[in-house]
């Protein structure tokens, strides 16, 4: 049976005969020395980041410090496994949830006694996930002009393990950050090629509301908190 | 309320009036707003040349919006080959029925909803409840407003109107909560309340940010992680979406969302920023087996087929215009009494729901045009409310106001008869006789609450005319040259 | 330079003290001051209201007027916006395309005129005073008009200028919008002289008389102390 498209062809056919005629462009983008538009070039009139990888830092920390990012820096992965023994200890958590991963799954080994992995795979309880005190996760990229970790439902163990836990922690190596997202979708076009995971993510700072009186309070509904373990 | 049984310029009428004299929700609405403003200002000031963004932001729905059928069908192309399924309502009632007929195949019980403006034109929650569907909004100021019974306020903030006391008297009342003045602890309610709801849902409901042609993703934006829990979760996903909301290519968010969220919230970025590329695919370990996504025309194609006001098609929603708006500031947005509020519902909405029955909206601006300079992707807004004005003053002429504008017209082009009117009596006294005591008598409308000028001693050419004679006497006399 | 003043119709009969103000102020700085007297009125209250041929048959008449003219100046940013940007569109595709585009081209705005085009920024006027000046919609975002006005204002001596911070909120006033919907226009005219009061300032000054005639309409109803002049007004006293 061919799929129910609704009212496709109408619908094509009407748009087909509104643009019959053009419309003006009232705000032609200028062109650039080369007589390229500048829709090409429009990573020039963002906010500039620098070009090299400490001035790239500077600004990730920067963001992440006015969007209360936790961003810490850590040596090797055994300062990585101390900053999540500090926050499963100040926390009190019982359960971390995480996905296998390279360096997701070399932490499990060091977790304290009293905090219980739960490994996400294929047809995990929902409930189960939703209990977990906290979430860790690696991530795909990170970006400087926005502070953002980009994550996908293939590099971060699915669509929600960062996002259901109360507390995200991300595991990254400093060379996974990008200057801006024009080049973080270059490299996620060049790393995946036409197979996208078939969700891509900015995660920009833990979860935020405004909509009481606009006033900003965290973790409306994803984490309250989100801690990005650095690795050089 | 969106829907109501006065006509709609009369209800316009009667709660403008009202609003623009409530002076504690004016200010509670300004206040609000100025956080607003002290963001956007400190952000878009990062961008090394925000006005160049904006063309190249314009430049590019240009192009998607004027070549809407290729890029609608290569989205749908690359969305199908990933298992995704693409729908095309006309109008809402085809979109409704989709939704609710799918709920019915697949035994869906209980829905979850994110933020979706295309979800209130269609009425869609209304229509979920009456076929026995338990529906929630998840975005916090959504379900503020859904517990309260009333529309979004504002397409972005749906509940910037309201002081934190209302929204504690509300949960006290709705969910037997505590009283509380904290916006934290408020938020915390909800949170406790909403997530279950994720976890139960068997259906899941978003709006869209974006339509990605060239890799067949939808692009949602939100700050919350609603969103992220909605599309995740439940088994079945649907996206309902205005077709104008298209980009030609993933790489052009790279201006979109930063941009997006600039003018809507004065943030670097929002949140979340999420691409999804249909359900889930094999070796994934979540994600909803299906996904539907329902494009939307709902009259859209109309006002494409206006080359004029196409633009207004470029709209991504970033609520901008609202927030910079003095007639939003003192009505708010409730009067407008439509889905689509501020400056660009003004322009749409006669396009979406018919010109004579919402021309008036266009009439109410004082088209100061801070609209259209706010505007990200650089749409025209303000000369759209005098485009509209235009149409429909030549659709149907209102009587009375073509009489009007005809005497006007008959004594402006009339330099002679005009400066002998003038000699007796100032402008506002030639024409007043036309209209005194009906309801277009500018002069009782406006001492109302405002002093008129004093008269002068004379006209300005009168003046001058004595002014230049005098010049020429004196230069008589002196003898100069 | 020969100047060609457009005063719009309200200036004409309502404030002539404006239209000598430019007169004098051109004058003194050697220009001859021509006032074509068949002009009228742009048309802008029926193109704003929709009416659009009634407004056009208004508006050729103006195209004739200052036909002639090599630079037209106004002293409203709002009849001058009506010149230099809606002309252009009103006539687009009939007759009078050509002329109206000429207008639009030569046409200035009062202190742009002197401050970009003549260059002149200190007129030796003296006011003694506290003022706040009032950007008027249609010279800020239809003209780009912003430091032109402050520029001159700057130099006036005595004249102590403060900035009011809804500088740029429209006053309400929006020509037949302030009598269609009275109630919002007055909302508009209550935030906005709110915040001229906020400066405690004795005047508020602009470049558009009819943005005064609703502030003044409003503060003369409820505030009383504070005074509107038009830009040329403080210009033009020694
Ligand atoms: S019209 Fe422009 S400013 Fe208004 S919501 Fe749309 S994009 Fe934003």
């Amino acid at each position: 049976m061919s799929p129910n498209r609704g009212d496709r062809e109408a619908i094509l056919g009407r748009v087909r005969e509104a643009l019959r005629e053009e419309a003006p462009l009232k705000h032609p983008a200028e062109r650039s020395a080369g007589g390229e538009p500048t829709t090409a070039h429009f990573r020039e009139w963002l906010p500039p980041v620098g070009a090299s990888i400490e001035e790239r830092y500077a600004l990730f920390a920067k963001l992440s410090e006015s969007l209360r990012t936790e961003l810490q820096l850590c040596a090797d992965m055994a300062e990585v496994s101390a900053a999540i023994k500090k926050l499963a200890e100040e926390g009190a958590w019982k359960t971390i949830a995480l996905h296998e991963g390279e360096l997701t799954s070399a932490l499990v080994p060091a977790f304290p006694a009293q905090l219980s992995p739960m490994v996400l795979s294929k047809g995990y309880d929902k409930d189960q996930l939703e209990a977990c005190d906290a979430g860790l996760t690696e991530c795909d990229l990170l970006v400087a002009q926005t502070g953002s970790v980009c994550v996908t439902s293939k590099s971060a163990g699915g669509r929600v393990l960062s996002v259901l836990p109360p507390h995200h922690i991300v595991v990254a190596r400093k060379n996974q950050l990008v200057t801006d997202l024009s080049e973080a979708y270059a490299s996620l076009a060049s790393k995946y090629r036409d197979a996208y995971p078939s969700m891509i993510s900015f995660i920009t700072g833990p979860s935020r509301t405004g909509d009481i009186e606009r006033i900003l309070v965290l973790g409306a509904h994803g984490p309250k908190r989100l801690t990005v373990l650095l690795l050089p | 309320m969106s829907i109501t049984a006065e006509p709609p310029r009369q209800q316009f009428q009667s709660d403008a009036n009202r609003t623009s004299t409530d002076a504690p929700r004016r200010a509670a609405v300004r206040r609000a707003l100025s956080n607003y403003q002290t963001a956007r200002d400190r952000t878009g000031a990062t961008f090394t040349d925000w006005k160049s963004a904006r063309a190249s932001a314009a430049t590019i729905k240009h192009e998607a919006v004027n070549h809407l059928d290729r890029y609608l069908e290569e989205f749908e192309k690359k969305f199908s080959a990933r298992g995704g399924k693409v729908f095309w309502a006309s109008d809402s009632k085809q979109a409704r029925d989709y939704i609710l007929h799918l709920a019915k195949e697949k035994n869906v019980r209980s829905i979850v909803k994110s933020k979706a403006m295309t979800g209130e034109e269609i009425h869609l929650n209304q229509a979920l409840l009456e076929e026995g569907y338990g529906v929630v909004e998840s975005d916090l100021g959504e379900y503020i407003q859904q517990l309260k019974g009333e529309p979004p306020y504002h397409f972005v903030f749906p509940c910037m109107h309201l002081r934190r006391d209302e929204i504690s008297d509300l949960f006290q009342r709705e969910l037997g909560t505590e009283k509380t003045d904290s916006p934290e602890e408020l938020t915390m309610i909800a949170r406790r309340v909403l997530r279950r709801a994720y976890v139960e849902a068997d259906m899941g409901i978003s709006g869209g940010n974006f339509i990605v042609a060239d890799t067949g993703m939808i692009s949602i934006t939100e700050n919350e992680g609603n969103a992220r829990l909605t599309v995740g979760l439940p088994k079945i996903h649907v996206a309902l979406i205005g077709i104008e909301k298209v980009v030609p290519c993933l790489a052009d968010l790279a201006l979109f969302l930063p941009m997006l969220a600039t003018a809507g919230t004065g943030q670097h970025l929002t949140g979340y920023n999420s691409m999804y590329g249909g359900p889930r695919q094999p070796g994934e370990i979540d994600g909803p087996d299906e996904f539907h996504v329902v494009f939307l025309d709902n009259h859209r194609t109309r006002l494409l087929a206006d080359p004029e006001q196409r633009d207004a098609l470029h709209c991504i929603r970033c609520g901008a215009c609202l927030n910079v708006c003095p007639i939003f500031k003192n009505i708010g947005g409730h009067t407008y009494g439509t889905t689509y509020q501020g400056p660009i519902g003004s322009v749409i909405t006669p396009h979406f729901r018919g010109l004579e029955d919402w021309k008036h909206l266009s009439g109410a601006s004082s088209l100061c045009g801070a609209c259209t300079e706010t505007c990200p992707v650089g749409i025209d807004i303000h000369h759209h409310l005098l485009h509209n004005r235009r149409n429909a003053a030549t659709q149907k002429p209102a009587p009375g106001e073509q009489f009007l504008w005809r005497a006007f017209s008959f004594l402006m082009k009339r330099p002679a008869l005009y400066r002998l009117a003038t000699k007796f009596a100032p402008l506002g006294g030639m024409l007043h006789p036309l209209v005194q005591g009906s309801p277009l008598d500018p002069v009782a409308s406006w001492t109302a609450t405002r002093e008129f000028p004093a008269a002068p001693a004379g006209s300005f050419r009168a003046r001058f005319r004595a002014h230049t004679a005098a010049k020429s006497a004196a230069l008589k006399k002196g003898g100069v040259q | 330079m020969r100047v060609t003043l457009f005063v719009p119709c309200f200036i004409d009969s309502l404030y002539p003290n404006v239209g000598m103000s430019m007169v004098h102020i051109l004058e003194r700085l050697g220009h001859t001051v021509d006032f074509p007297e068949e002009q009228t009125c742009c048309g802008q209250p029926p193109f704003n209201s929709g009416y659009w041929e009634e407004a056009r048959s208004v508006a050729v008449k103006q195209l004739e007027a200052f036909k002639n003219a090599e630079v037209v100046i106004s002293g409203s940013g709002s009849c001058g916006a009506m010149f230099k940007v809606f002309y252009p569109e009103l006539f687009h595709g009939h007759p009078g395309e050509a002329e109206a585009k000429a207008l639009s081209a030569k046409t200035w705005e009062f202190s742009e005129f002197l401050v970009t085009k003549l260059g002149v920024t200190d007129l030796g006027a003296r006011f003694d005073g506290r003022a706040t000046f009032h950007d008027g919609c249609h010279g800020l975002r239809e003209l780009g008009t912003k430091q032109a006005p402050r520029e001159l204002l700057r130099h006036v001596k005595g004249l102590e200028l403060v900035e009011m911070s809804e500088a740029e909120t429209c006053c309400g006033f929006g020509g037949t919008f302030a009598v269609k919907y009275p109630q919002i226009s007055t909302a508009m005219a209550e935030v906005k002289c709110n915040s001229i009061c906020e400066t405690k300032a004795d005047y508020v000054i602009s470049n558009d008389s009819s943005c005064l005639m609703q502030i003044g309409g409003w503060l003369n109803r409820n505030v009383g102390s504070v005074k509107c002049l038009h830009l040329a007004e403080v210009l033009a006293s020694r």
